[in-house]
C-alpha cells in the first residue's frame, strides 16, 4: 500500500472533529470534521477549512475518537425520562390572564 | 430470534421512510438502507472528487494570470475548491468510508469525477467562462441539494453554495471585463463560450430516460430535480446572462418558447459525453495523473508529520529506545 510508511509511523492521519463560534456570545457549533496529524495541526487544518471567510473568532478540535455519543437505536428509552414530565414547562401551569408579568 | 431480527428490520426500514417522508433529516448513526448508503457515498465521493480535480483545470492560470488582483482572486478561487472536496469527504467519511480509500479509489479511477474536468483550458478567458458557466451550472445542481435528505451531504451544500456564489460572480465580472476591450479579447471570450456551452449542459447527466439510478434517488430525497428539470432551469438562466455579456450560445435552436415559458435549446452530443465519461475526454489521463503525482509528492510530508506527531506524544519511550 502507497500509504504505508517508514518503519512502524502509519501516515494516517486521525480525523478530528470542529466545532467553531462564529461569534462572541454564542456556543462553538460543530461544523464537521478534518484529518492531522496531532492537535496543533487539526486546529490549523480547521482554520483554513472552516474559516476562510470570518466564519468564526473561536475553533475548538476534538479527535473523533474521544467523543461519545448516545445511540440512535436507543432513542426512544433513553430521552424518556423526559417525555412525561410535562410539569416542567411553563405551560403546565394556569394562571390567570390578569396577573402581570408573568 | 430470526423473527425478531425481521421485526426490528422492518421497524427500522420503518422508521426511515417516515422520517424522509416527513422532509426531516437522516443523520449519521441512524439506520438506513444499505443501497441508500451505497448511493450516498457513490454521489458524495463523485462530487469531492470534482472539487479536487476541478483545481487543476484553472490553477494552469495561476502562474499566467493577468494582474495581481486576477491572481489573488483565482488563488482564492482554487483554495475553496480543495475546501469544498473536504467538506464533501468529511460528509462521506460519516458513512464509514475512510478518505484515503476514496483518494485511491480515484487515483485507481475505480470512482468517477465531473466530466466537465476533462476538457482542457486553452485560453484565459476559460477562467472567466469556467466561473459563468460551469459554476453555474453547478449551483443549479447544487442548491437542491442544500435539502438533500442526508444531514451532513445537505449541511456541506450549504457551505459550498454560498462560496459557489463568489465563483460564479468573478467569472462573469472578469467575461464582462473583456467584453469591454478589444476586438481580439471579445473574440477570445466567445471563442470561449462557444467550446464550454455544450459541455456546460452535460454537466446535468444524462436526459432523464436514459439516467437509471435517478429515480430511487429521488424517492430517498438524494436527488431533487430530475436531470432534464435542472438543465432547462440553467439554459433558462443563462441566455440572457449571455444577451448581457454580449455573447451568442452555440445552439441555432435555442428560442423562447412562449407556450412553455421556457427556453428550447439543441440535444447536446450524448455520444461525446459518454466517450468523456468512459476515460476518452482530452484530459482524462493528464487529471489523474496530475492527482496521482501530488497524492506521491505528498507522502513524505504525511509520514514526517505523523512521525513528528507521534514523537511528540511518546517523548520518553523515545529517549529509552535511544
Amino acid at each position: 500500500m502507497s500509504l504505508e510508511t517508514a518503519g512502524d509511523v502509519k501516515a494516517e492521519w486521525p480525523p478530528y472533529e470542529v466545532f467553531v463560534r462564529s461569534k462572541r456570545g454564542l456556543n462553538h457549533v460543530h461544523v464537521g470534521s478534518i484529518h492531522a496529524a496531532d492537535d496543533e495541526m487539526a486546529l490549523r487544518h480547521a482554520r483554513d477549512v472552516y474559516t476562510r471567510r470570518n466564519e468564526g473568532v473561536s475553533i475548538w478540535v476534538v479527535p473523533s475518537a474521544s467523543i461519545t455519543a448516545s445511540s440512535p437505536d436507543e432513542k426512544d428509552s433513553f430521552f424518556e425520562p423526559s417525555g412525561d414530565k410535562i410539569y416542567r414547562h411553563p405551560t403546565f401551569y394556569d394562571v390567570a390572564e390578569d396577573v402581570p408579568h408573568m | 430470534m430470526t423473527v425478531q431480527t425481521e421485526q426490528t428490520k422492518q421497524t427500522e426500514q420503518q422508521h426511515f421512510e417516515r422520517t424522509i417522508g416527513h422532509e426531516q433529516r437522516i443523520e449519521p448513526r441512524d439506520w438506513m438502507p444499505d443501497g441508500y448508503r451505497r448511493t450516498l457515498v457513490r454521489q458524495i465521493a463523485q462530487h469531492a472528487h470534482s472539487e479536487i480535480i476541478g483545481m487543476q483545470p484553472e490553477g494552469t492560470w495561476l502562474a499566467s494570470a493577468p494582474s495581481l488582483r486576477r491572481k489573488a482572486i483565482l488563488v482564492a478561487k482554487v483554495q475553496d475548491e480543495a475546501g469544498h472536496g473536504i467538506y464533501l469527504y468529511s460528509a462521506a467519511e460519516t458513512l464509514g468510508v475512510d478518505r484515503q480509500d476514496l483518494t485511491e479509489q480515484l487515483i485507481d479511477r475505480r470512482q468517477k469525477y465531473s466530466s466537465i474536468f476533462n476538457y482542457p483550458t486553452l485560453s484565459y478567458a476559460d477562467v472567466g467562462t469556467i466561473g459563468w458557466l460551469v459554476d453555474g451550472a453547478a449551483i443549479c445542481n447544487q442548491v437542491p441539494l442544500c435539502r438533500s435528505s442526508y444531514g451532513p451531504y445537505a449541511r456541506a451544500m450549504i457551505r459550498v453554495c454560498k462560496e459557489e456564489s463568489f465563483h460564479q460572480r468573478q467569472g462573469f465580472e472578469l467575461l464582462m471585463t473583456m467584453m469591454t476591450g478589444t476586438d481580439e479579447q471579445r473574440a477570445m471570450v466567445q471563442e470561449s463560450v462557444d467550446r464550454w456551452w455544450w459541455p456546460s449542459l452535460m454537466m446535468f447527466g444524462p436526459p432523464d430516460d436514459a439516467s437509471p439510478n435517478s429515480a430511487q434517488s429521488m424517492a430517498w430525497g438524494i436527488k431533487r430535480h430530475s436531470n432534464d428539470e435542472l438543465r432547462q432551469r440553467f439554459v433558462d438562466m443563462s441566455v440572457p446572462q449571455a444577451e448581457v455579456l454580449g455573447v451568442t450560445l452555440p445552439d441555432p435552436e435555442l428560442a423562447w418558447n412562449e407556450e412553455r415559458g421556457h427556453y428550447d435549446f439543441g440535444e447536446p452530443d450524448w455520444d461525446e459525453l459518454s466517450r468523456v465519461i468512459r476515460g476518452e475526454g482530452a484530459c482524462n489521463d493528464e487529471r489523474v495523473a496530475r492527482r496521482t503525482q501530488a497524492h506521491e509528492d505528498g507522502e513524505w510530508v504525511r509520514a514526517a508529520a505523523a512521525a513528528y506527531a507521534q514523537k511528540q506524544a511518546h517523548p520518553v519511550v523515545e529517549e529509552r529506545t535511544a
